[in-house]
């Protein structure tokens, strides 16, 4: 397997009034394709801010960050839009739908991002629908569907542009003990048999077991790094 | 192409949204309908008071007044001079061979206004006895002409519609002598229809006044006012001032006219930086209440030109929708309203407002730079949003 994620010393520091709040000390991680890995810790430990340096969302206060084979930590911030949207797919804990679209309009939208024509972009946004079993749903708005069938139109949106990665933030952490299971085995289907690679914050230990892989962070250091036999 | 696909996108989900923020959005629209509609109302006054002082006056008539005077009130010319005018070169001839033209005094009469029974000064202006070939124009559409040395006047249109006392038969009464009402008369709607004519010579009996005040005569055609103009002003016996008839009273309106211009624009430009202020904050508001759906957009990939131009787009179109609303209420509520004003050296002049094309343009114009100014910044903070710490916010 190769390194699709890779952090060298990678610290990320915040100014908060007068006071510079450090987050992240000198993290150095490395995550191969295919990986599903779980990121835990409590809360203030510094997941979110290493989840957000991977998906491109934020950039390093110093080290390197390199994902897919791009220093993203030197990319500028039109650069970093367009590169999220060729290898990053998103799954947030309040599924950040938009809500005067349909579920099918949801998502086609990080495909609008690409030269991919009218058809075609139905086509795959339909077979998306298909994967997380809400074709009959399509035309529906996020209103008008539950907690869990949302995350689902979330997960469609994530992979129907067919990302390098799929990073999630709390994908469960809205939802009741059943539908999380149903989108924990969704990811775990996704990573196993698309290979999807995918970076996932939880606070939930259940949430975890489904990952091939579970990291702690505590205080902005890792602590603890375990592999799970598929 | 991919640019153009996403901003339309962006657009697109902000246009569906408004009914949500439908009372934010309406501050803006409304807003900026008030000022186009001040401003395009205003501008029409002085619209229409120039096109009725272009439409007075022809190019091959001509005014002779005193030398250095800015206009007929002030100017005075006595009956030597009034005859070596008459020999000028240029000026037309009728079938007898006697140059028409008119020799003219005028006065200032007090009257009231219907509307609001305010006092007024209108003009009335003392004229020759060819005043009819002078003036092909003046038509009489109801009574008769005046008849020379009887206190006889006619009225013109506008007059007669926006002053007491003016139908036929009713008196005039002015420093002792009352002036009968014989006719009403139009002049194509140019500014002679706000004043009152009678014979010069019996009002300059009754005034008890030496002198005319001023000469006007038809030339030959518009190419003789310059032989005209060099024949009285070679002659060592006169001391005038010639200018074409048309240029003097557009000359007369321009004061005026750049008074209620500016007018206009200043009360427009206070209005129109409060409409910038409330459409900042709209704009503002309505970035705050997606800032969501920005921050997701932005996260998955969006660049910040479509969220600029989407907002802006929105600021834009809520502002057309309001500039096209004033626009219409100044055009359904004051184009063709007959107004009066005082100025220069006319004395009242009653004219239409006129609410062209034009300004509704320039009203509307003025709506899309509001919005654009109001749009501005709030589109720029949407497009510097930080993703990940509005991502955390939600």
């Amino acid at each position: 397997m190769t390194a699709l994620v890779t952090l060298r010393n990678v610290t990320k520091s915040y100014v908060r009034g007068k006071q510079k709040v450090e987050v992240l000390h000198g993290v150095d991680l490395s995550i191969e394709t295919g990986e599903f890995l779980a990121l835990m810790g409590p809360s203030g430990s510094g997941k979110t801010t290493l989840l957000n340096l991977v998906a491109g969302l934020d950039q390093p206060t110093s080290g390197e960050v390199l994902v897919a084979g791009d220093r993203i930590d030197q990319l500028s911030r039109g650069s970093l839009s367009d590169w999220r949207a060729r290898h990053i797919g998103f799954i947030f804990q309040f599924y950040n739908l938009l809500p005067v679209l349909t579920a099918e309009a949801n998502v086609e939208v990080p495909l609008l991002l690409t030269s991919l024509s009218k058809s075609e972009r139905r086509r795959r946004v339909q077979l998306a629908l298909e994967l997380v079993g809400l074709a009959d749903r399509a035309r529906h708005k996020p209103n008008e569907l539950s907690g869990g069938q949302q995350q689902r139109v979330a997960i469609a949106r994530a992979i129907v542009s067919d990302p390098t990665l799929l990073v999630c933030d709390e994908p469960t952490g809205d939802l009741d003990r059943q539908n999380a299971e149903e989108i924990m085995n969704l990811l775990q289907a996704l990573n196993r048999s698309q290979n999807k690679t995918i970076v996932m914050v939880t606070h939930d230990p259940k949430a975890a077991e489904y990952a091939s892989r579970e990291l702690h962070l505590d205080k902005g250091r890792l602590t603890n790094d375990a592999r799970r036999a598929a | 192409m991919k640019m153009f696909r996403q901003i339309g996108a962006v657009t697109g989900m902000n246009f569906r949204s408004l009914p949500q923020r439908v009372s934010t959005s309406l501050v803006v629209v409304i807003g900026i309908a008030g000022v186009v509609a001040v401003l395009v109302s205003v501008l029409a006054m002085s619209t229409g008071l120039i096109q009725t002082m272009e439409n007075t006056g022809r190019e091959d008539r001509a005014i002779v007044m005193r030398n250095g005077s800015i206009a007929e009130t002030s100017s005075a010319l006595d009956r030597d001079s009034a005859r070596l005018i008459v020999d000028g070169a240029g000026i037309k001839r009728d079938a007898q061979g006697e140059p028409i033209l008119s020799a003219e005094t005028m006065r200032i009469l007090s009257l009231r206004k219907k509307e609001d029974d305010s006092e007024v000064n209108a003009i009335l202006r003392g004229v020759g006895p060819k005043l009819q070939q002078l003036r092909p124009e003046l038509k009489i559409v109801e009574g008769r002409m005046f008849q020379p040395a009887v206190t006889e006047i006619i009225v013109g249109k506008s007059a007669h519609a926006q002053f007491k006392g003016l139908n036929i038969g009713d008196v005039v009464t002015s420093r002792g002598a009352n002036w009968t009402v014989v006719g009403i008369f139009e002049t194509g709607g140019d500014a002679h229809e706000s004043s009152l004519m009678t014979d010069a010579e019996t009002l300059i009996s009754i005034d008890k006044r030496g002198a005319f005040q001023s000469v006007t005569a038809l030339l030959e055609s518009p190419a003789a006012f310059q032989a005209f103009k060099d024949s009285l002003s070679s002659n060592p016996g006169l001391s005038v001032d010639v200018v074409r008839e048309r240029e003097y009273y557009q000359q007369q309106s321009k004061t005026l006219s750049t008074i209620i211009s500016v007018i206009a624009y200043v009360v427009g430009g206070i209005m129109a930086v409060g409409a910038v202020f409330a459409a900042l904050n709209t704009m503002y508001s309505a970035v705050s209440a997606r800032l969501q759906e920005i921050a997701t957009l932005r996260a998955l990939g969006f660049g910040s030109t479509a969220m600029v131009m989407s907002v802006l787009a929105e600021a834009l179109v809520l502002a057309l929708i309001g500039g096209a609303i004033g626009a219409l209420i100044a055009w359904l509520f004051f184009n063709g309203n007959t107004v009066s004003t005082s100025g220069g050296g006319m004395g009242q002049m009653v004219f239409e407002l006129s609410v062209s094309p034009q300004l509704m343009i320039l009203g509307i114009v003025w709506a899309c730079i509001i919005g654009v100014l109001g749009g501005l910044f709030p589109a720029v903070r949407a497009a510097r949003l930080p993703v990940a710490m509005a991502l955390r916010a939600v």
